[in-house]
């Protein structure tokens, strides 16, 4: 449910930095998202669709860059990739871990056209 | 509700003190709280590995420029939650934001709380719910001043919330502020208030997996009340497996196993909040 929360935060930053670098449009927008970001892609692809019909961007497109995430282990430093928040490195079996990616919750650019 | 972001639904925050009759008239710094929207959805995660980025449109007409931000989404309230903590450090406020399912019996660990220790603690409450005054209403009658957010359809208390709530109730220094957040264990985990430490709550009667159907909150949190022991007798509920499976998830995660009711393992509830006020 709070994906349409976080859409609406994007449609809010998006709009402010256009505003800022004096953009008459913008075309693409490039979210970057961690698979262990507590966000599901599909509900904010589908929240990003109805919140951008009310801004000055539904017809840019929008980027979502999936950041895998890796955790690493506390007892053997092992690093792997983690499927899901349970987990146990894949060495040791140890469940002392720890994420170093994929908690991304960002707005990585946005690519704009100005006037002149 | 938001005039920046244009979002055309209507959705009144509201906020009022327990024992009063008016609502107050706040300002909201800048909140997102609209839950209204529903959706099914499957969730593979095979697709999130294969999109493109193609960058096929024409660029001869146009003056394209990639302006790069990095910037978090959540930065307005993570800035927010920011100023609240500060605000909470400089006057020795230690604030607990409390999260759990609907009915796990968090305002009742708080007015037990309050009644068996209110006057050594000085508890201050903020009580967030979609709708009514009941729970400010049950932690005035414990005795302790509380304020009621009513988010609406929102489905978690933010910092800007949280921040004119404070205000509003006029939180005194040396003191402990017990947040309620709104009764949900998916949404509040990504929203930081300021607090000093999040608590999750399950009872014994909603089954021993809820770490494991509901890990990000567990992987959020400092402490795991598991409440409703009472009733232990009665149900299939694994305390072992319960705290294994949030330990995977957090194996920072303390735990302390209670009864809101008969008050068994109460003390060690106040231990630990005592522990956290000295250190
Ligand atoms: N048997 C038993 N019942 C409890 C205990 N703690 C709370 N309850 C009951 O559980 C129900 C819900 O308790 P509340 O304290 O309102 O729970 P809550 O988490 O504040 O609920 P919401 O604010 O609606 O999310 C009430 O009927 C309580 O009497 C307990 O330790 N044992
Ligand atoms: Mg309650
Ligand atoms: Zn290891």
């Amino acid at each position: 449910m709070h994906e349409l929360s976080i859409a609406m935060s994007i449609a809010e930053i998006v709009e402010e930095e256009a505003r800022k670098a004096g953009a008459s449009r913008i075309e693409i927008v490039t979210i970057e998202i961690g698979t262990l970001s507590g966000v599901m892609i599909d509900a904010l692809q589908f929240a990003m669709e109805e919140v951008m019909l009310t801004t000055s961007f539904s017809g840019a497109k929008i980027n979502y860059d999936i950041v895998t995430a890796v955790a690493s282990c506390e007892e053997c430093c092992n690093e792997f990739v983690a499927e899901d928040l349970f987990k146990v490195c894949p060495v040791c079996n140890s469940s002392k871990t720890y994420y170093i990616r994929g908690k991304e919750l960002k707005i990585k650019s946005i690519e704009v056209e100005r006037d002149n | 509700m938001c005039g920046t972001c244009g979002c055309g639904e209507e959705n009144k925050i509201t906020y009022r003190k327990a024992g009063e009759k008016e609502k107050l008239n706040l300002e909201h710094a800048h909140s997102h709280s609209h839950g209204n929207e529903e959706y099914t959805h499957d969730h593979h995660h095979g697709h999130l590995h294969d999109h493109f980025h193609e960058h096929d449109h024409n660029h001869a007409t146009g003056h394209a420029t990639i302006i790069p931000l990095e910037r978090n989404i959540l930065s307005k309230n993570d800035l927010l939650a920011e100023r609240n903590r500060g605000f909470f450090e400089g006057r020795n406020i230690k604030a607990y934001n409390l999260v759990s399912s609907p009915g796990s019996g968090k305002t009742s660990i708080l007015e037990r709380t309050i009644r068996e220790k209110g006057t050594e603690l000085n508890c201050f409450v903020i009580e967030g719910d979609q709708q009514t005054m009941n729970d400010a209403n049950r932690i005035k009658a414990a005795g302790a001043p509380a304020i009621q957010i009513n988010t609406g359809t929102g489905c978690h208390l933010d910092a800007s919330m949280v921040y004119n709530a404070v205000k509003a109730l006029d939180v005194s220094s040396d003191s402990i502020l017990f947040i309620e957040n709104v009764g949900n264990l998916v949404c509040p985990s990504m929203f930081d208030l300021g607090e000093s430490k999040r608590v999750v709550i399950i009872s014994v009667t909603e089954g021993d997996d809820k770490p494991a159907k509901y890990p990000d909150m567990f992987q959020s949190s400092h402490l795991c009340l598991i409440n409703k022991i009472d009733l232990l007798p009665y149900v299939d509920f694994s305390v072992e497996n319960a705290k294994e499976t949030a330990l995977r998830v957090n194996h920072h995660l303390e735990f302390i196993e209670l009864s809101a009711k008969t008050g068994e393992g109460m003390d060690k509830w106040y231990q630990w909040l005592a522990n956290i006020k000295t250190s």
